[in-house]
């Protein structure tokens, strides 16, 4: 099916999705599970991942650097990988993987044993029911997942400096605060929010539009996360030029 | 009463439905049979607003409800109660927050009263001590029960089965259809069954529609059901040898 029939049903979509919840009470509730799958489940691969990043980060530029090069400019290059690239876009993307798949076949699961058609029977809106949750909890924690992973991350690249002995604690501190501008923060989120919403919505998306059985409960899945990781991509381009260029 | 006229689908240029029109019994147990692939099932869906009808209307008790706007379905829909082939169990929750489900959702009363009204309906079916248990913790008997409770969870006034009878032993069968017959009487529901099994039509039905090739080729009482009157509801009535001898036995 073609790419505009996509784009005109995931409108549609999205068009269901973000109406009033129907009970309050419920949403709530909805959105506090999904918090915790969404975020604190996430909490452990995002924290090894960064604490490795940044380390490696670390070796990989005392490596380069030699001569007139200065030593603090491994505290700057861990700090500004780290805020610009790794965290915000990286993360994100492992996040498509874990987040987007275990969304999509959740959803793909429902469909194809009619439990989205039970709630439609009910006189509930599914798509707004099942998917907003996802997307207000993937919004809410994925920010703090990628501010705790820049955190980690340049923590684990000074930890690593200073005990292999290519930086001091002085030479890597300083590195981190020279030429420091907080818009590279705002940019880091910015972009953060919105991979947030587009791997809760288009994971999301795949899921909901399965139709079959277990065979495509599993293409469901691997469609969103190819789809979610591509947008995320070119989305990434867009708003580094928008913001930066 | 549920009032289906001139109803037709397609599905990517493959007529599905042509030009159906039926009439659906309050209090009765109205039966769609045919064959696999004949369109019953979505004959169902276009009722119940699962699928949009090409052309043609279905009324509940009057109200045209395929042009209604997606409040006025809701409020029907509040109606409906559906039991799935599959039983369509939330697999999150246990069987009592199956049965809570449709009450929390839409009903303003402390949660001990709706409680209390989910156990009645657990307990209707004959299942009060599962309302700890997940559905994968259940028969196939066992989620249908749950399925119907949580059907009735609502007091519908209109109850939709598609095939209910799937996967399950003939003993398992009846109890499930004389469960469905009572729950019509007891609450005066319009209760439409899909079914391709013939125990289950001459156990539970009170009216037949046959749907042969997306249309109805015969309807009638299930009383004159075994007279036939049409090749391919014989056809479809004696495709087994149980049910040719009974015609056989029956013969003058």
């Amino acid at each position: 099916m073609g790419l505009f029939f996509h784009i005109g049903r995931y409108t549609s979509f999205l068009g269901n999705v973000l109406r009033r919840p129907e009970k309050g009470s419920v949403f709530r509730a909805l959105v506090l599970d999904e918090m915790n799958s969404i975020g604190i489940q996430s909490l452990g691969i995002v924290a090894l991942l960064s604490v490795f990043m940044g380390a490696v980060i670390c070796i990989q530029t005392a490596h380069q650097i030699g001569g007139w090069i200065p030593v603090y400019t491994i505290g700057f290059t861990v700090r500004q990988t780290m805020i610009l690239e790794f965290s915000p876009t990286l993360i994100p993307v492992i996040l498509a993987g874990k987040v987007g798949s275990n969304i999509a076949s959740q959803l793909g699961t429902m469909r194809v044993t009619e439990q989205i058609d039970a709630l439609e029977i009910m006189g509930i809106n599914s798509a707004n029911y099942l998917v907003l949750p996802k997307m207000i909890a993937a919004l809410a924690c994925i920010p703090f997942l990628v501010i705790l992973s820049m955190g980690l991350g340049i923590g684990a690249g000074m930890w690593v400096g200073v005990s292999t002995g290519v930086s001091s604690v002085a030479d890597f501190e300083y590195g981190m605060q020279i030429d420091f501008n907080a818009f590279d923060v705002t940019y880091a989120l910015v972009k953060t929010c919105v991979f947030a919403l587009i791997i809760s919505s288009v994971s999301a998306y795949h899921g909901y539009h399965t139709s079959g059985g277990a065979l495509e409960v599993g293409r469901s899945s691997t469609k969103a996360v190819v789809y979610a990781v591509v947008i995320v991509m070119v989305t990434n381009l867009l708003l580094t030029q928008m913001l930066l260029g | 009463m549920i009032e289906v006229r001139n109803v037709s689908k397609s599905f990517g240029g493959q007529t599905i439905l042509r030009d159906i029109s039926a009439t659906f019994h309050p209090g009765k147990m109205n039966f769609i049979i045919g064959r696999s692939g004949s369109g019953k099932s979505v004959l169902t869906k276009c009722i119940v607003g699962l699928h949009r009808p090409d052309v043609g209307t279905v009324s509940y008790n009057g109200r045209e409800f395929t042009s209604m706007n997606r409040d006025g379905k809701k409020d029907i829909r509040k109606e409906i109660g559906m039991l799935f082939q599959g039983s369509a169990l939330f697999d999150s929750m246990t069987v009592l927050d199956n049965v809570l489900f449709p009450l929390r959702m839409f009903q303003e009363a402390p949660l001990g009263e709706l409680r209390e009204r989910a156990m009645f309906c657990l307990e209707r079916v004959e299942l009060p001590d599962a309302g700890d248990k997940y559905p994968s913790e259940l028969s196939g008997g066992m989620q249908k029960r749950v399925g119907i409770a949580r059907a009735i969870a609502m007091n519908p006034r209109y109850l939709f089965c598609d095939e209910p009878n799937s996967g399950l032993d003939p003993q398992t069968s009846i109890v499930i259809d004389n469960l469905i017959s009572d729950l019509t009487q007891e609450f005066n529901m319009t209760t439409v069954v899909v079914s391709h099994d013939m125990n289950s039509v001459m156990e539970a039905s009170d009216f037949v529609h046959f749907v042969h090739e997306g249309g109805i080729a015969w309807h009638g009482s299930s009383d004159d059901l075994l007279r036939g009157g049409h090749p391919a509801l014989d056809e479809f009535l004696f495709a087994s040898k149980l049910m040719r001898k009974l015609r056989e036995s029956t013969r003058p």
